[in-house]
């Protein structure tokens, strides 16, 4: 297996799909004649070589699996598809395409689950396998999803791309699973946002392009070589990736000069103050806490106000930060974290420790639920001491 | 400050935990006969039933697992360094057994919920609905995810 021909039918999967699907041709049928396309390319080209138009190759022949597929399916219909006469698509089309795709793939009628599943599959280039595998679930589960998805979004035509934000929102999904197994998700959802952003000069494609690529950099830090989670206050930041830093805020400001703010620039803003700050002690909290502000303008949320209580904490003072946490639902997902930071910071060790406590046992994952045990841990002991 | 976005609710796991006795809530008033005083009809049925339930799961995109456990199991503890396992058991008198359980993948716990309720439509005796409680868990996630401010 040559790793320069996965990559090579990779990023040709999805353009072809593209052009079948511009065409005309139902999207399921043409994601189905792709994959087959796929696997004539795996038989033939290693050995024959790689065709010198090897797009137009896939093209003419999942367009030819097509034709079988109606000729079998339906005789009655037997209409010529124009899959075969058209011509090969210029710059402007193909960057159409990819949105266009995107947006099918991404459309309002799936659950996020399918949307970010059809998305590997059909956009990223990925095998039912490897989409199963980063998710944890058997290979015919995720064969079955993917099925059903793409039933869901085929039938109809679609000459229109469709709302870009339920695209970001699912491109960002995608980034926040991270990676479990051997593909890794925040890479491959990097990678379609590039392209996205590549084809789009909507500021909000920019600004998560730059969102993901402002927290990927500190990837290497984020947990410890035993696999334990480190709070941003308490990494390494000189494992931090620069260079990616430095794109992510030229992307970043690239965006925010256009002057249409939107959620994923504020969010990027944020995370380039804390990429910016070369000692957790350095960050620009106040600025922050602006940011904050405009977000919880854009778009405001509970998850929202309860990071801003911590930019408050920082700025104001903890109990600036715990007054605010006083007006948040109870069963908020961390508040309990929260407080017992603010709670810490304000001296409260006894509270602190018993709120850490508390938040471990309503933890949802087990790198939280440890980290916050640790916490609760170490302010008990010292309690004892004390 | 490890506060982050929550996930949004995209897939996660729950594990329907079948018990053979159990110390949670009584029994629906007439559904507590043990299986071995229906009819052999009722219980080739019922397993029918069980795995259909999988086979919906499966064509749904939701199936993780499905195991059985056998009922009779071995307590067994360390006793130091160079010296063999003590084991202990079993006994008669526990109060709450772990049958056997089904791992599905769904997009909310609403839906985890109605999976678990059509498992406990399956037919018991004379084909009635045993309406058994199911014990309902969510899986942790390792990982939080990747946003973390």
């Amino acid at each position: 297996m040559s790793d320069a021909l996965t990559d090579l039918l990779r990023t040709l999967s999805p353009q072809v799909l593209g052009i079948l699907v511009r065409r005309g041709a139902d999207f399921a049928a043409a994601e189905d004649a792709v994959q087959e396309a796929l696997v004539e390319a795996w038989r033939h080209w290693p050995a024959e070589g790689t065709p010198a138009e090897p797009r137009g190759w896939l093209v003419k022949v999942a367009g030819r699996k097509l034709i079988d597929e109606q000729r079998s399916v339906s005789a009655r219909q037997r209409r010529e598809l124009r899959v075969h006469r058209e011509p090969e698509p210029g710059p402007a089309e193909e960057a159409d395409d990819a949105l266009l795709l995107l947006s099918r793939c991404c459309h309002p009628s799936l659950t996020p689950a399918s949307a970010v599943a059809l998305t590997l599959r059909a956009v990223g280039g990925l095998t039912t396998g490897q989409i199963a595998e980063a998710f944890l679930v058997p290979e015919p589960t995720m064969g079955q999803r993917i099925s059903r998805a793409k039933k869901t979004v085929s039938g109809q035509r679609f000459d229109t791309p469709g709302e870009v934000g339920s695209v970001l929102r699912v491109l960002y999904l995608i980034f926040n699973e991270g990676f479990t197994g051997e593909v890794d998700l925040a890479e491959e959802a990097i990678r379609l946002t590039r392209q996205l952003a590549a084809s789009s000069d909507d500021p909000e494609v920019a600004g998560l392009l730059a969102l993901m690529l402002l927290h990927h950099a500190r990837r290497a830090a984020r947990r410890t070589a035993a696999g334990a989670v480190v709070p941003l206050a308490e990494q390494d930041r000189s494992r931090w990736d620069t260079a990616m830093i430095a794109e992510g805020v030229d992307v970043l400001q690239a965006a925010l000069a256009r002057d249409a703010l939107g959620e994923y620039q504020a969010q990027a803003a944020i995370a380039a103050l804390h990429d910016d700050a070369a000692r957790a002690d350095e960050t620009d909290w106040p600025q922050i806490l602006e940011w904050y502000d405009e977000l919880l303008r854009l778009a405001p949320s509970p998850v929202v106000a309860l990071n801003r209580a911590v930019a408050v904490g920082e700025v104001d003072g903890p109990l600036a930060g715990i007054r605010i946490l006083d007006g948040l639902p109870d069963d908020l997902p961390r508040r309990d974290a929260v407080a017992a930071w603010l709670h810490e910071r304000a001296g409260h060790h006894a509270v602190a420790a018993e709120r850490y406590a508390v938040a471990a046992a309503r933890a949802t994952t087990t790198g939280e639920r440890d980290h916050l045990t640790r916490q609760a841990a170490r302010l008990n002991a010292g309690l004892g001491e004390g | 400050m490890a506060v982050s976005e929550p996930k949004e609710p995209l897939m996660a796991k729950y594990l329907l935990l079948k018990h053979y006795r159990r110390t949670g809530p009584a029994w629906v008033p007439g559904t507590d006969i043990p299986m071995d005083q229906w009819s052999p009809e009722d219980v080739t049925a019922h397993i029918a039933f069980m795995q259909q339930v999988a086979d919906e799961l499966r064509e749904s995109g939701e199936f993780v697992d499905a195991q059985a456990l056998s009922p009779e199991g071995t307590w067994v503890r360390y006793d130091g360094e160079g010296r063999p396992p003590v084991t202990d058991g079993p006994f008669a008198e526990t109060k709450d057994l772990i049958a056997g359980w089904m791992v599905i993948d769904v997009d909310s716990p609403e839906r985890a919920y109605e999976a678990a309720a059509r498992l406990s439509s399956a037919p018991g005796k004379d084909g009635a609905p045993i309406h058994e409680w199911l014990e309902v868990r969510p899986f942790m996630n390792e990982l939080p995810p990747t946003v973390t401010e």
